[in-house]
């Protein structure tokens, strides 16, 4: 190459799609990043792959129907989206449901929990080059969704609460097969410990990584595990106790690094914690109604009905304008996963694209919870 | 801070709110004009006994005769919500200033607001469509759109 060539390269950013099918977004996200060299300068994401519109859907159904349509959003914390829907439901026609139906619900949130984590975990693995882990995860996912199954019929998009209520009693080997897997699940999750958190490659490659500030975390409103590893305490399950939570001791995990190792071990710290919840309430579980009769289309009355949850990936709203007919007249879904997307950009600048791959497995995004 | 202090504190700002009668909804409720409204904001951001610094939910809401845009607010350090509430009365062009310089979660939920439902954000940094194409017509979550293709009526 001539000295005359070599003068004409000129230095610019370039840009790059990552995605909608690139493997570690998992699901159809689109990242533009601009680059200098393979340091990113700005990552802009482009949603709306899968935007199904379902507050327009909502406003057409009955509140019964609109239950079965967010568990279609962040499908792997459908039980507490059902939840919430259905405890905003209940505000509104002043139904107190049985505390039967509260501790189950509160022990299958829990589970819905583990199972989430159990395969980000794995599949966080497999994003930074872990084959095994992604095996781990699924195996003993496998173990929670066959309860599910034989609780509600569902692996997956359970639809297992409606208003006053849960669908079925729960079998009579629940109690049984719930602690079954407590006792299998202790001895495995050191095993996670020993796979990934002490791994020194992987520490390598999350320690002081794409890291974001507690006050940057507050004003994205990132929540959840991610908010909480920045030191955000932003747990519902303690600030506003729904369900059974008022009845259980657990603590908030709170981690002050902000950085992915410590998002990684919020999570792992919150599974310990579900543990420790369902095992407080498998064995009390009191007698009484599994489901209160309510009418066949349920009318809320003329007002607003707001009601958050904590889901495995933070904070869900549900927020019900109601003019007293059959379905609301508006419904807004404030799901976890748009706010903690905004703050990519934040965390990822600067870094390689390599660590953006670290980043955004920890940040545990569900796209059709982003899009809904 | 219970409500009722929460309620002098915030008409001591002296900026020109109302209060609707809906007492029994779980939030302290207050309505400004959008003019006021980023004036406001600020004054409940910054304020050392109020200091919402954490907004959860940004709504907006057609009804109709206006536009209403709704902000669930939290304060992380006294633990108390609140919610604004703002009517745009020009529902073909409606305006009102972005929040995105105290928040930075407006960015996305307001781009969605613009999206869905046309409301303008003044200053907001990059208001553009987040869901639909940028060739689409209309705004969804309006109460008078029409689509006959995509919306099967039951």
């Amino acid at each position: 190459m001539s000295t005359e060539v070599v003068n004409e390269i000129k230095e610019q950013e370039y840009f790059i799609n990552m995605g909608p099918q690139h493997p570690s977004t998992h699901g159809v996200l689109r990242l533009l990043l601009s680059l200098d060299g393979e340091i990113i300068k700005n990552v802009e994401p482009h949603l709306g792959y899968i935007h199904r519109s379902i507050e327009k859907m909502c406003e057409k159904d009955t509140y019964k129907m609109i239950v079965h349509l967010t568990d279609r959003m962040d499908y792997l914390s459908c039980h507490m989206n059902n939840e919430a829907v259905c405890l905003a439901v209940e505000k509104g026609i002043e139904l107190e449901v049985s505390d039967r139906v509260k501790v189950i619900r509160t022990i299958m949130s829990e589970l819905t929990r583990l199972s989430s984590h159990q395969l980000w975990w794995g599949v966080m693995g497999m994003d930074l080059g872990a084959i095994t882990s992604f095996l781990y995860g699924f195996r003993d996912r496998e173990m929670i969704i066959d309860i599910f199954e034989e609780t509600c019929g569902a692996r997956l998009t359970m639809n297992y609460n409606v208003p006053g209520g849960v669908m079925f009693d729960i079998p009579n080997n629940f109690q049984k097969r719930v602690k079954e897997f407590i006792i299998y699940f202790k001895k495995k999750l050191p095993e996670y410990d020993d796979l990934l958190s002490n791994n020194v490659i992987f520490k390598a490659r999350t320690e002081g990584v794409g890291i974001l500030s507690k006050e940057d975390a507050i004003s994205y409103g990132v929540t959840g595990p991610s908010g909480r590893a920045s030191g955000f305490s932003c747990d519902i399950r303690k600030q506003h106790p729904y369900s059974a939570y008022d009845r259980v001791d657990f603590k908030e995990i709170l981690y002050s690094e902000g950085d992915c190792f410590a998002r990684y071990k919020a999570r792992i710290d919150e599974m310990w914690e579900s543990m420790f919840i369902i095992e407080q309430l498998i064995d009390n579980i009191p007698e009484g109604s599994a489901r209160e009769t309510t009418r066949a289309v349920i009318k809320l009355p003329k007002g607003e009905f707001y009601q958050k949850v904590e889901t495995a990936r933070g904070e869900f709203g549900v927020y019900i304008i109601s003019d007293g007919k059959k379905s609301p007249y508006r419904l807004k879904f404030r799901s976890p996963g748009f706010s903690t997307l905004n703050a990519l950009n934040t965390m990822a600048k600067g870094s390689k694209i390599a660590d953006l791959v670290a980043i955004m497995s920890t940040i545990d995004l569900v796209i059709p919870d982003i899009d809904r | 801070m219970i409500r009722e202090e929460l309620k002098n504190k915030i008409i001591s700002f002296g900026i020109e709110i109302s209060f609707p009668k809906e007492d029994e909804t779980p939030f302290l409720t207050l309505s400004v004009n959008p003019t006021h409204l980023h004036q406001l904001a600020k004054q409940l951001k910054e304020d050392t006994s109020t200091s919402f610094d954490y907004m959860f939910c940004q709504t907006g809401i057609d009804w109709l005769e206006n536009m209403e845009i709704v902000y669930h607010l939290r304060s992380t350090s006294h633990g108390h919500e609140v919610v604004v509430r703002t009517q745009i009365t020009d529902r073909e062009n409606p305006t009102v200033d972005s929040v995105y310089d105290l928040w930075k979660t407006a960015d996305f939920h307001e781009r969605e607001i613009f999206d869905l439902l046309g409301v303008r954000f003044n200053n907001h940094p990059d208001l553009r469509r987040i869901f639909l194409d940028d060739d689409w017509e209309g705004y969804p979550l309006r109460k008078d759109y029409v689509d006959e293709i995509n919306i099967v009526e039951l």
